[in-house]
């Protein structure tokens, strides 16, 4: 983390009231706009004076981006839907859980209370070189200060890593890609509705962003479909402090079994490469199988397969192993303690 | 509008990163515009071409139908690089001004395929065909004097006709020389930042400024043979280029042609008749002309 230098630079402060008004304002100011959501990511990066944008479009006043509303096939989440507001709600927790605790282990309450959901799945990453303001790839850089011989990539990136190896520090987004959830966004043309997995990208696709959006894009809403309510979820984040910290490595999935055998399954790892990597070999490998150690056992093998570490992360790749493993096979097991209202 | 990206190291250092990007439009207005002054000029200004005429004359029955112009290595040669050069482009600039995907390792494989296809070309061109036909010689400048002063309507004699290679092709081909080394050479050295089959990554080969000049020079030659690619492109498709663009694929050109834009001493061919002029013939020749 880069030293606070001291008061943020000088910005205009936007603050639109509908979600137009704030997508028209992005359009307008292009690379210069910055989305403000709950600002658990904007203010490190603006305090630090690392990104210095002309205009910081705050959402907070958008009535249409907040709430958690019912919808025909599911839920439909406002963007700007804080974290507690995602673990308290009862829909959520009665029928999508496997959200409620992804949520529910992203930092502290303090944050929880602040950040948003359309913020924690688009943040930035976490690497230090990056956020310290290093000329990386990241950064439009040519060099990843993280790959290299001396380079501290402890929590950096075991799979799809390409020059880059930061990795997605986002708990929430590995349980919407499990629950199938579809991520809303307003373009300046129109309104499109993109697949979670597919809202993230890694560098091999782009090198300076973590997800489609781009400048004047606006993430709107995240929509739950009904397919998996009720289904077994399984979510597990590691991270070094149990108090409060971002993912070493996740894992969430959501399991339907009949007749002792999985029916259907998706299952999604975050913290292993710059974007949450569903599991599509792992899901096509335990259908039709029953959950049990030894179809978890092969799962995490297969996870894990193509994985190469650097220098000082190759715990991940045991680590992420066990993790699916336990996920398929141990879902019983898994050490969940409910929200308790509180 | 700097057209250098500049950036402060680690260690407190400023430091070129890479071209700024809008080098790319302006590489490729460059070339359209070249296009278009060319066409415009070619088909409204543009005077039949005069040559001087033959010391010796040509006899016409004693060159083949098809006069033999590139054999068929060269042409597998012409055909690779292209194919390489036009991957090398595309996945280097698309992803900056159209289209993301994943475009490094299509960029580094398209990358190891010219260089070792320009390997060959060098040992091939150097022990295996004219290795001097390719490059301007004295004839080539004192004639370009000639269409130059002549264009701008003094007197001056007219031009003889060309070598296997007239200048333009020459000079065309030093351009793609010196743009395509610079990008094949700091292309290598920068596939030591990236993971490939060939060597482990060193990202400490260089200090910071010369990787950052190395990737300034990559850049720079690149945006240059988008504007050299599309001008090739353009001249291989004009009608008047039919003959030159057809003997690439076919290997050969029209006897016709031959005898309309070459001259058979400076571009002997083989002939099932006697030579049809000699050299010193040819000499005489200039020294008539000069």
């Amino acid at each position: 983390m880069a030293v606070i230098r001291d008061v943020m630079p000088a910005f205009e402060l936007a603050q639109p009231n509908s979600i137009s008004d704030a997508q028209k304002l992005l359009e307008q100011q292009g690379e210069n706009g910055w989305v403000l959501a709950g600002g658990m990511d904007s203010f490190d990066w603006l305090k630090d004076r690392i990104k210095k944008p002309k205009v910081v479009v705050d959402l907070s006043g958008i009535a249409e981006l907040k709430g958690v509303r019912a919808t025909p096939d599911g839920i439909e989440i406002g963007t700007m839907t804080t974290l507690t507001e995602v673990i308290q709600h009862p829909v959520i927790r009665e029928k999508y859980k496997l959200l409620a605790e992804s949520a529910e282990l992203v930092a502290s309450p303090q944050i929880r209370n602040q950040g948003t959901i359309g913020g924690n799945v688009s943040q930035d990453a976490r690497c230090w070189y990056y956020r310290a303001g290093w000329p990386c790839y990241r950064a439009g850089g040519n060099l990843c200060y993280a790959d290299t011989p001396e380079g501290r990539n402890r929590e950096h990136a075991i799979l799809h890593a390409d020059r880059c190896v930061a990795v997605n520090p986002s708990d929430s987004a590995p349980a919407l890609i499990a629950l199938d959830a579809k991520f809303v966004i307003r373009t300046s043309k129109n309104e499109r509705v993109v697949d979670a997995e597919d809202y993230f990208i890694g560098p091999d696709i782009d090198i300076t962003r973590l997800h489609i959006l781009r400048p004047g894009d606006l993430l709107t809403a995240i929509r739950v479909p009904s397919t998996w309510a009720g289904a077994q979820f399984y979510f597990e984040k590691v991270r070094d402090r149990n108090v409060w910290d971002f993912p070493l490595l996740n894992v969430a999935s959501a399991m339907v079994v009949s007749s002792g055998s999985i029916e259907r399954i998706r299952i999604a790892v975050n913290g292993a490469a710059a974007r949450p990597l569903r599991l599509k070999v792992v899901e096509d490998a335990v259908r039709g199988k029953p959950p049990n150690a030894t179809t978890g056992e092969m799962a995490g093998k297969l996870a894990v397969q193509s994985a190469v570490p650097l220098q000082f992360n190759a715990y991940k790749i045991p680590l992420m192993r066990n993790l699916v493993k336990r996920a398929i096979g141990g879902v019983e097991e898994a050490t969940w303690t409910p929200y308790n209202g509180q | 509008m700097d057209p250098v990206q500049w950036a402060i190291d680690p260690w407190g250092k400023i430091v070129p990163i890479h071209i700024a990007w809008f080098l790319i439009w302006v590489a490729v207005i460059a070339g359209l515009l070249f296009i278009v002054v060319h066409a415009i000029y070619v088909r409204y200004f543009a005077k039949p071409k005069q040559f001087a005429p033959d010391a010796v004359p040509v006899v016409p029955a004693q060159i083949p139908e098809h006069v033999p112009r590139h054999s068929l290595t060269a042409r597998a040669f012409h055909w690779i690089m292209a194919v390489a050069m036009f991957t090398l482009l595309f996945t280097a600039f698309l992803p900056k001004v159209v289209v993301q995907f994943d475009w490094v390792t299509y960029h580094w494989i398209a990358g190891a395929v010219l260089t070792l296809s320009i390997m060959f070309h060098i040992v091939h061109a150097s022990f295996f065909m004219d290795f001097w036909s390719i490059w301007p010689d004295r004839i080539d400048l004192r004639d370009a004097r000639r269409r130059t002063l002549r264009f701008m309507g003094k007197p001056a004699p007219p031009p003889e006709r060309f070598a296997k290679y007239a200048l333009e092709n020459k000079l065309y081909h030093t351009a793609i020389i010196a743009a395509g080394l610079s990008a094949i050479v700091t292309g290598v050295f920068m596939m030591f930042r990236v993971r490939t089959i060939f060597f482990p990554r060193n990202p400490y080969l260089f200090s910071d400024m010369t990787w950052g000049m190395m990737y300034v020079l990559h850049g720079l030659a690149g945006v240059g043979l988008i504007a050299l690619i599309m001008m090739h492109v353009y001249f291989g498709l004009r009608p008047e280029k039919r003959e030159i663009t057809k003997s690439m694929i076919f290997g050969w050109m029209d006897r016709d042609f031959y005898l309309k834009e070459h001259d058979p001493a400076r571009w002997p061919v083989e002939a099932s008749a006697p030579p049809v002029r000699s050299r010193e013939a040819q000499t005489e020749g200039l020294t008539d002309a000069g």
